[in-house]
């Protein structure tokens, strides 16, 4: 099997893990969306998801840009709401980054590209409760983490993974200023971001199946940030 | 004749906007679309793309869409048809813009930059 098969069938089964993910959790993302939204982000991200599913069969043996960018179309065309554009639309877009293979390097040109594809279609900074709250801290983690500290990739999807996670915490306790949730104003103070917490789920899919793939340490503890005594369950 | 696309969320709100600004807007090809895939409350970008295509005949493609992700999915239908069809979207209140665009399209010779323009002029429109 070529180097770019084998990279397919990984972004293959991330794909599969997300898609499972968010079957579980779409009741979770829908009650999530019910406080703030317009309760369909959990239907809307499953329905995304099972085309994509659906849009890859038999494309084993396309490179690896080329199937993610056909995830990214089928998100377009099924999520919806503003989910649709903001996930499908960056992915689309990123997935040119691929086009030589994912490599260190790569990944974080296509991480690089997803966020600012996101920022310019939702035009929503740090702070407005949206996915870029859960997002920026990943992608600027995962950068620093091995162009400045000189980390293994998985050791930085696994910091990234954190930093994400402290954002979808964030994003209870402020205002919402983007989207459906903003024209709730101070209502929204309280509640989780549906669409931060929706990318962290993506995020720990990657996180999962690239820990099957490639060597480095996981480094998670800041997962309970509040509790740094306590000894992670597993490395 | 330039072509008005008027995307809402509702389906039934673009096709009663499209009613509305048809009266006044005459010959002018107005398409309403709106909806996601269940049925339900929502937009999507294959559906605008395809709107667009219908409405077009050559002369350009106005898009007037309602909230936030609706404006997403124009852009993304926009961006699609690029390189084919002139489309642009307007920075409009989505009833009055339509209605200010209809009565500007009808005019046979109006060009895109005239009718959007005279769509976004309804942002200052005052009520009371």
């Amino acid at each position: 099997m070529s180097e770019s098969n084998e990279q397919t069938e990984v972004v293959l089964e991330v794909l599969q893990a997300i898609a499972d993910r968010i079957e579980a959790e779409k009741k979770h993302l829908t009650d999530l969306d019910s406080a703030i939204g317009d309760a369909d982000h959990g239907a809307n991200m499953h329905r995304g998801f099972q085309e994509a599913l659906e849009q890859v069969e038999g494309m084993d043996d396309e490179e690896p840009a080329t199937v993610v960018k056909k995830i990214g179309t089928a998100l377009i065309s099924e999520v919806g709401g503003a989910a649709g554009p903001l996930y499908g639309g960056s992915i689309m877009s990123a997935s040119q980054e691929l086009d030589e293979g994912i490599t260190a390097e790569t990944s974080i040109a296509f991480a690089e590209a997803y966020l600012a594809k996101l920022q310019d279609r939702g035009d929503a900074r740090v702070g407005d409760k949206t996915m870029v709250d859960a997002l920026v801290p990943a992608v600027h983690t995962y950068k620093k983490s091995i162009e400045s500290d000189d980390l293994p990739p998985l050791t930085a999807l696994s910091k990234a993974v954190d930093a994400a996670e402290r954002g979808v915490d964030f994003t209870v306790g402020i205002r919402a200023s983007k989207g459906r949730a903003s024209y709730l104003g101070w209502r929204s103070v309280g509640h989780q971001d549906p669409g931060a917490t929706s990318t962290l789920y993506m995020l720990e899919e990657i996180l999962d199946v690239a820990a099957e793939h490639l060597e480095g340490e996981i480094d998670r503890d800041a997962y309970s940030p509040t509790i740094p005594d306590e000894e992670p369950e597993e490395a | 004749m330039v072509s008005i696309v008027v995307v809402s969320h509702s389906k039934k709100a673009a096709e009663g906007i499209r009613d509305v600004a048809q009266e006044m807007g005459g010959d002018a090809t107005i398409r309403p679309v709106g909806g996601d895939p269940d049925g339900g409350i929502g937009t999507t970008a294959p559906a605008i793309e395809e709107a667009i295509r219908e409405a077009s005949d050559g002369s350009g493609v106005l898009v007037i869409a309602d909230l936030g992700s609706a404006v997403m999915n124009a852009e993304i239908a926009v961006e699609a048809v690029e390189g084919e069809i002139e489309a642009t979207i307007a920075d409009a209140p989505i009833l009055e813009g339509t209605l200010n665009a209809a009565v500007s399209a009808a005019q046979p010779d109006a060009s895109l930059a005239e009718v959007l323009e005279r769509a976004e002029e309804a942002r200052d429109l005052r009520k009371l």
